[in-house]
């Protein structure tokens, strides 16, 4: 407990549906005394346990390590992807963000490839499915060989790295206004397009991803870079632009 | 192969690509436009001639088919788009907020503006191409007398103001489609990008100011 903590009162408008089907609806749920040290999932926990006190069906989140690293956390918050604060995931965002007495809306990532799940938890298996149509390289097994035979310049490692950052959260699909996952695949086609290791599978990468993401009916991206002021890890869109000349050079060298 | 060759062209990057090319091509139309247009500053004469000698080339339909097609492209994929992103979110969130890092009011906008310019566009080529006939003779050349009839227009001021708000509409919407087109191309560079998003809003200022200042010009021409 700090020095300065304050316990909030907070009205809570939370998106309930019982199951895919349903069709859902907002519902309003008063919360007292709410750590400002919490974070923001110890306060739905917080309003889980009061919703079980009550025989009530507690609200369904996804979450996982709490330590924004794992990309399971979600929610849009007051109408932002985890919420108001720069680069934070939701696990990582505290009660002292908000005042006493605030009135906060929270709603499930919306976008016609992740359906509703339950509650505010939605299936984001269409990630998994990108992925599998190209974010990968094949290596050979056998004995580890000496990490430096391999020379790669520092700028490239460095902007792989970056690119690697994305823990596959979803934010940028939730806020691109169409509901676009580019950012996403421009991430992961950059992490390997930057590096030796993934340039067997270059000429082909590109387009398999992006054509499994058109697939799946992700939006146009429209360059108005929500998704990188939304995104968790400050990723850049300069990846983005990298996805397209990646797509671009993979048509043209493509030989089918 | 084919299918492979219809899978490209109709993929996002394609269309986003297609959206860029087309938008800086007519960048490059609004920029000859305006030169063109500053003749009017010389005076009816030095106008009238450019005129002339524009529409008096037997190139210029293969260069109108080609701008028509330009522009039919870029509108035909705007709309595409428009439509393809409302449907990849058939559920609307409850509420929205802007995050103020990311989109700004350009960006946010460019269907609308877009739609702006359209009709002003339609209307512009009604008013001008297809408006009042009036004859002149320079040097013995009979020709069209296109400087007085924008002068017996922008006696009106609701003609100016409507002609000065569709020139803000393509400030704005330049503002944010210049540098984006380079970004669509699969150009972004540290040291460039904030450059080009500096030339898109100076890009912006010549076209409104270039553009405004020829209806205001020709009302108080025609005032004296
Ligand atoms: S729960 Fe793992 S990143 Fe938030």
């Amino acid at each position: 407990m700090s020095a300065d903590e304050k316990l909030l009162t907070l009205n809570l408008k939370i998106w309930r549906q019982k199951d895919a089907k349903d069709k859902g609806q907002m519902v309003d749920y008063t919360l007292e005394g709410v750590s400002t040290d919490s974070s923001f999932l110890e306060m739905l926990d917080q309003l889980n346990e009061k919703l079980v006190g009550q025989g009530e069906e507690p609200v369904t989140f996804d979450h996982d390590c709490r330590e924004g690293i794992c990309g399971m956390c979600s929610l849009m918050i007051n109408g932002q992807a985890h919420g108001p604060e720069k680069e934070t995931t939701t696990c990582q965002l505290h009660m002292r963000s908000f005042n006493d007495g605030d009135t906060i809306v929270i709603e499930p990532w919306r976008a016609r490839a992740f359906p509703v799940l339950k509650d505010l938890t939605v299936d984001r298996s269409a990630f998994d499915e990108i992925i599998m149509a190209g974010g990968y390289v094949n290596v050979n097994t056998g004995n580890a060989q000496d990490a430096n035979e391999i020379l790669i310049p520092k700028e490239s490692a460095d902007l792989a790295m970056d690119a690697a950052a994305c823990i596959g959260c979803a934010a940028c699909v939730a806020s691109c206004k169409n509901a676009s996952a580019m950012l996403f695949v421009g991430a992961k086609i950059s992490q390997l397009a930057l590096l030796p290791q993934g340039q067997v599978e270059a000429e082909q990468r590109a387009a398999n991803m992006v054509a499994k993401m058109d697939e799946l009916g992700f939006g146009n991206c429209t360059n108005e870079a929500e998704c990188e002021a939304s995104c968790p890890k400050g990723i850049n869109i300069s990846n983005i632009a990298r996805m397209n000349k990646e797509f671009l050079k993979s048509a043209v060298k493509s030989k089918s | 192969m084919l299918n492979q060759f219809f899978k490209v062209i109709t993929s996002s990057i394609m269309k986003k690509f297609g959206m860029g090319v087309t938008g800086l091509l007519l960048c490059g139309f609004l920029v000859s436009h305006l030169l063109g247009n500053l003749l009017i500053f010389v005076g009816p004469q030095a106008f009238n001639t450019y005129a002339h000698t524009l529409v008096s080339n037997p190139l210029i339909y293969l260069a109108e088919a080609i701008l028509l097609l330009i522009f039919l492209k870029h509108i035909g994929l705007a709309i595409k788009l428009t439509i393809e992103n409302k449907m990849a979110r058939p559920v609307k969130y409850y509420m929205t907020q802007a995050t103020g890092r990311g989109s700004t009011f350009a960006s946010s906008s460019m269907p609308v503006t877009g739609l702006i310019i359209l009709v002003f566009v339609v209307l512009h080529i009604l008013q001008f191409k297809f408006g009042a006939y009036y004859e002149e003779t320079y040097d013995g050349v009979v020709m069209r007398d296109l400087y007085r009839l924008l002068i017996e227009f922008y006696q009106n001021p609701l003609n100016v103001a409507w002609y000065i708000f569709s020139m803000a509409c393509v400030a704005v919407h330049v503002s944010h489609g210049f540098w984006s087109a380079f970004q669509s191309i699969g150009f972004n560079h540290p040291k460039y990008t904030p450059l080009l998003k500096c030339l898109a809003k100076l890009f912006a200022l010549v076209v409104f100011c270039g553009f405004s200042s020829l209806p205001i010009y020709c009302y108080v021409q025609g005032a004296q």
